[in-house]
């Protein structure tokens, strides 16, 4: 077995300790929840800790309640398993259930975090090896190298994000509570919106430092005629990351019609990929009528025209590219239900 | 064949089997599900180090020089040895001792073995491994196989007499060429098959000890304990006397544990260095370094056949992609043609195969070794020969079958043949004929055959001795004790040999142990692979009871004064056939007879008799007994992704007689299983830097329980001459035809041929739009 390389852990009950943890790491700290990415990642070596805070003891990060606003507020160190199944989810973001219980295999859903998740690190088929593997290539920019074995002569890291729910959560317009430890200047939190995370550099695609800490997850309230789908290409049937995942959203007026469309697709470069002008065409058309239908031939299209994988994770990259339209329309499909 | 190692295939005592055709549970079984199972990682001694090996970052390069003295200085480091201190060549084939157990002057692939350290703990071990600077001088490095057969210079081996070709074999039978002449359709095509690993759960690991008297006692993770403690023995200079090599529980082999490897050489010598015990456990990604994994294959394939379905010749070209090095690769060579003369009769057949070295992996024996890649191109060209003249692709197969008690064209015997029933069993399950060809677009079903060999009588190495023994030792208790060179890898071998104990000496399973696999303790078997272990070691089991039974009965019919003809022993009591009052049990008969003969105890060998052809090779690949198998696969394909939903697969296996029906449908079952995810999920490559493409059981994909197919056993017994009590193997025949027949399904569900594995959506979907656009230009039809 790879052996985990030597860190301390410490176990904090509240997020007052967590963050003081993380400010005295210096930097050299991480955060562990489900560990089902951070131990992998740790094992070969591209990511590398002296401290690793665990949030296992944090009851505060934990739970799924709906708040005022009728939306829903999520405690990060919530299980995957959890918010595929509460009925909260199911019922106000659908898109979410799906994409949650599509990531990994029953066993990581019961360990993996959708906080995690969320922060989950980019990937590439030429990152996600071990530390013998990367050097006999001399490694890569991401970690130790200078040169990208996916774009050659690229100066910039675009291994994918590769996060089923994050397609989910941009689409349903979350936003995200983070706190750092309180200094002279303030108390440490911010709030982002769920897209503003996100930054097109692989090597680390996110705005917030790796020892900022997600404290809270909030969606807002979905009208009711709210639909959401989430469809994910694989070879296999569990187990495997995205190949591409696609989250849909269409918010239906009491006729029937689309108010509101729109498209999140995952797994093709460091930020999820927002294919908005595609979805409007949806707006003003409704499911079951022939509008409805040559809007969403426009939307394969369109989408698949905005959309370019690359062969940043496994898989034949053109195949993908040529599943774009497919998976577009089995998203909609899911969420039509 | 000696009268000895036939024993007919009959019940032995009475008209029914008291434990042959039952389905025990696997002797082993409690203890695996449990944890009590000591596996080698399981092995912990005292003051044990742990040894890691450094791994060439280099495809092809010389090494310049080694400077380990950083490694030395680390705390905690005992020692740390390379190529210099084991520069005996070794390798399973004799004649192709190439490999070193650790690199001597060159390194042949990324993750060929450079040294080896051995430390107070892995991480010290691992540290020390990344202290070593090695040197190196890269050389040109080659990845194709066809670059390999043109290009010599510079030479992977360079002692090697042929270049960088590793083996080559043409062999003719028959006048092929009129044989093309006759036919009405004759059919040309290029297959592929890409490579696979065996993936077995568990990970290579040995352990090695010293005694105070120089003997060395090494536990390894091998399917060929013999070969093992042969080849350690002569790199070490130890004699084999000295030498004990043990398996433990073993998890999973299926051919990848059937080398000897680098680090059985390299415990033995670090725990000779430091007088300590040394394990070195390897991690996933080492394990697929190590590889020996099915070859990939370019086959070309020509067959003809007459209208009326007569196979009136077949004509084979392969190209063999071996990797770095020999391993079996001169036994593969010759399977890739001398396996495919069954379960069809070929009046003429003639094959050209090369086997090239490249600075990959090394490749060897997997499930079916040498043979499914022959038989994947050969029955998708029979199907279109099928479509060519109109005929139902399983009435073609039974109208070619070779029958029973025969011979094929290249003069291998074929005694029992349930192939026929193979077919009448998979057609019938899968609704073949109201469903074949009738089904929706996008569902289909595929037919394919196979056959397969039950051992060969090529030893590895010549020699006149048994190829297995075994010994029995007979307790007052009434307990007794097998002891059996077969390494039982959980395909069952061990309950195998308890199952024939029991019914041959009435026993019941718990007043029997199997002790395996242990060079102090047991007698030679050659060891797991070539589905030899059934039916060799079964047949030496026989001889060895039956040996036991005679002492045991003469005992007891002295002390009764009566003929030993009137003496039952069979079902745990012993008695009197005339006079059924005078009865005994089991334990008391031992006590009566070690009172009369002294202690007891008996040996049992097999060997097979003379096989094969006359003529150089003819002997590689005759079996005393074929295995006979027939596939059907269902699939669905979905045409806009081009991904193949698994459905079903029926197999039907004549496995002579089931000595243990729950066994033999297990291997059924693993063996399609294995086949299929092959086809569909796995590939075995390097990427551009010629390095493993994704060492990990994530990048290299394995199907799920949500993938696989309903898969449907469907035994079939044909009753051998030869084996015991009939039985033939189920281990690795079944897996053959059902890459051929997933891709004849796809034919029957989409109208597309695909010859080139693994059937990955992208190619299907370019298959798919290739005939759309045919089929729009002749007006045709989409399937
Ligand atoms: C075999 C395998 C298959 C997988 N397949 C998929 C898949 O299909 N789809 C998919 O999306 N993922 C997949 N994963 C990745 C992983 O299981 C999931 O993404 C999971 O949700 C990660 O959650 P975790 O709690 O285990 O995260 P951890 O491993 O504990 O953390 C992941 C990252 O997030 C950071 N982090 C965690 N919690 C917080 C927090 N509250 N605030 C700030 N940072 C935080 C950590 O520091 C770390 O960098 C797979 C993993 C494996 C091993
Ligand atoms: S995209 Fe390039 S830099 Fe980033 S991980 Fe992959 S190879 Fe490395």
């Amino acid at each position: 077995m790879l052996r985990l390389p030597k860190f301390n852990l410490v176990s904090p009950k509240s997020i007052d300790e967590v963050v003081q943890a993380l400010a005295d790491s210096k930097g050299r700290g991480r955060i562990l929840a489900g560990g089902t990415d951070l131990l992998p990642n740790l094992k070969h070596e591209f990511i590398e800790a002296d401290i690793v805070v665990s949030l296992g003891e944090v009851d505060e990060l934990r739970g799924i309640e709906v708040s005022a606003d009728g939306g829903l507020s999520i405690g990060p160190l919530t299980s995957l398993a959890d918010i595929a199944s509460n009925e909260h989810v199911l019922r106000i973001a659908p898109a979410l259930a799906q994409a949650a219980g599509t990531v990994a295999g029953p066993q990581h859903r019961i360990m993996g975090t959708i906080g995690g998740n969320v922060m989950l690190d980019t990937r590439c088929q030429w990152i996600n090896q071990s530390h013998f593997w990367r050097s006999s290539l001399g490694f890569c920019l991401k970690k130790d190298g200078t040169a990208c074995h996916v774009v050659e002569g690229g100066s910039r890291c675009v291994a994918a994000a590769s996060n089923d729910t994050a397609a989910a959560l941009a689409s349903l317009g979350a936003s995200l509570d983070f706190q750092n430890a309180p200094t002279e200047h303030g108390d440490g939190k911010r709030t982002l919106e769920f897209e503003a995370l996100f930054k097109a550099d692989g090597a680390w695609n996110k705005k917030v430092t790796p020892t900022e800490l997600l404290t809270r997850i909030h969606i807002p309230a979905t009208p009711r005629g709210h639909r959401g789908g989430y469809v994910k290409l694989r070879l296999r049937g569990s187990i495997d990351f995205p190949l591409l995942g696609v989250a849909s959203r269409l918010d239906l007026d009491e006729a029937g019609k689309i108010e509101h469309a729109d498209l999140v697709v995952i797994a093709l470069q460091a930020r999820p990929t927002r294919v908005r002008k595609a979805a409007k065409l949806l707006i003003g058309t409704t499911p079951g009528q022939a509008n409805y239908d040559t809007a969403v031939a426009q939307v394969m299209d369109a989408a698949y025209k905005q959309c370019t994988p690359l062969p940043n994770i496994p898989g034949d990259h053109e195949w993908r590219q040529e599943m774009v339209p497919v998976y577009v329309k089995r998203a909609l499909a899911a969420a039509l239900g | 064949m000696g009268a000895r190692d036939q024993h007919g295939s009959g019940a032995p005592w009475g008209d029914d089997f008291r434990a042959v055709g039952k389905s025990l549970r696997k002797i082993e079984g409690l203890s695996k599900a449990t944890g009590e199972a000591v596996y080698a990682d399981d092995i912990v001694l005292p003051g044990m180090l742990h040894a890691k090996t450094l791994r060439s970052p280099h495809a092809h390069a010389r090494i310049v020089s080694i400077d380990a003295s950083k490694a030395l200085a680390l705390e905690g480091v005992h020692a740390v040895i390379t190529g210099a201190d084991l520069p005996t060549k070794y390798g399973v084939i004799p004649w192709t001792k190439d490999e070193n157990a650790l690199a001597v002057d060159k390194v042949r692939f990324i993750g060929d073995e450079v040294a080896a350290v051995a430390a107070v703990d892995e991480d010290t071990a691992n540290a020390a491994v990344r202290l070593i600077e090695v040197e190196y001088e890269e050389l040109y490095s080659y990845f194709e196989p066809e670059e390999s057969l043109e290009r010599h210079e510079p030479a992977i081996h360079e002692k090697n007499k042929h270049g960088n070709v590793s083996k080559h074999v043409e062999l003719d039978f028959g006048d092929v060429d009129a044989a093309f002449a006759s036919a009405d359709v004759v059919l040309e095509d290029d297959f592929v098959f890409h490579g696979s690993t065996h993936a077995a759960i568990e990970p290579h690991c040995a352990v090695a000890r010293t005694s105070a008297d120089g003997l060395v006692t090494l536990w390894s993770s091998t399917q060929i304990t013999h070969y093992v403690q042969r080849e350690v023995s002569r790199v070490l200079g130890i004699p084999q006397s000295r030498l004990r090599v043990i398996q433990p529980v073993l998890g999973g082999a299926f051919g990848g544990k059937s080398d000897p490897f680098s680090l059985e050489f390299v415990v033995s010598k670090l725990a000779l260095i430091t007088g300590r015990p040394v394990k070195m456990l390897w991690t996933r990604e080492e394990v697929f370094y190590a590889h020996r994994g099915r070859h990939p294959m370019n086959l070309r394939y020509k067959t003809g056949v007459t209208k009326d379905g007569q196979i009136t010749g077949v004509d084979a070209k392969i190209l063999i992609d071996g990797g770095s090095y020999s391993s079996f690769g001169l036994v593969t060579t010759y399977y890739s043609g001398q396996l495919l003369t069954g379960p069809y009769d070929f009046p003429s057949y003639r094959f050209n195969s090369t086997r090239v070295f490249t600075n990959k992996p090394p490749c060897g024996p997997k499930r079916g070794h040498g043979s499914v890649q022959p038989r994947f191109a050969f029955e998708i060209q029979l199907d279109e020969l099928a479509e060519a003249i109109d005929m139902d692709p399983i009435e073609l197969r039974r109208k070619n079958d070779i029958g029973e008690s025969t011979k094929t064209v290249n003069g291998q015997r074929v005694t029992s043949n349930g192939f026929g029933r193979c077919l009448d069993e998979v057609e019938r399950a899968s609704e073949w004929k109201s469903r074949r060809g009738k089904l929706p677009m996008g569902a289909g079903l595929g037919v394919a055959g196979s056959m397969y060999i039950s051992g060969t009588n090529y030893p590895i190495y010549p020699n006149d001795m048994p190829q297995a023994g075994i010994q029995l030792k007979v307790d007052r208790s009434g307990l007794v004790t097998a002891f059996t060179g077969g390494n039982d890898i959980g395909q069952g071998s061990s309950s195998v040999v308890r199952t024939i104990l029991c019914e041959e000496l009435g026993l019941d399973p718990l007043d029997v142990r199997v002790v395996a696999a242990d060079t102090d303790l047991c007698p030679v078997d050659l060891g797991a692979y070539s589905s030899r272990v059934t039916f060799m070691v079964g047949n030496a089991t026989i001889d060895a009871c039956r040996k036991l039974r005679k002492l045991i009965v003469e005992a007891v019919a002295a002390k009764w004064e009566i003929d030993a003809k009137r003496v039952y022993l069979g079902t745990g009591e012993v008695f009197d056939t005339d006079e059924r009052e005078t009865k005994i049990t089991t334990r008391e008969a031992f006590e009566i007879a070690e009172a009369f003969h002294d202690t007891l105890g008996s040996t049992g060998a097999y060997n097979t008799p003379t096989l094969g052809g006359d003529y150089r090779g003819g002997s590689i690949g005759a079996s005393p007994a074929y295995s006979f198998t027939a596939h059907v696969v269902e699939v669905d394909v979905d045409t806009e992704t081009g991904m193949i939903d698994l459905k079903n697969v029926w197999v039907a296996h004549d496995c002579g007689r089931a000595l243990n029906p729950m066994l033999v449908a297990g291997q059924m079952e693993g063996s399609a299983y294995m086949g299929i995810v092959e086809a569909v999920f796995e590939n075995h490559r390097v990427n551009r830097f010629g390095l493993h493409s994704g060492p990990s059981l994530l990048d290299y994909p394995l199907a799920t329980s949500v993938d696989t197919p309903e898969l449907h056993a469907l035994i079939v017994e044909s009753i051998d001459p030869e084996g015991p009590y009939g039985g033939k193997e189920a281990g690795e025949g079944p897996l053959h035809p059902a890459l051929p027949a997933l891709s004849n399904a796809i034919f029957d569900a989409v109208g597309i041929r695909l010859r080139e594995l693994p059937f990955t959506p992208g190619r299907v979907l370019a298959a798919l739009r290739e005939k759309a656009a045919a089929d729009s230009q002749t007006g045709g039809t989409s399937c």
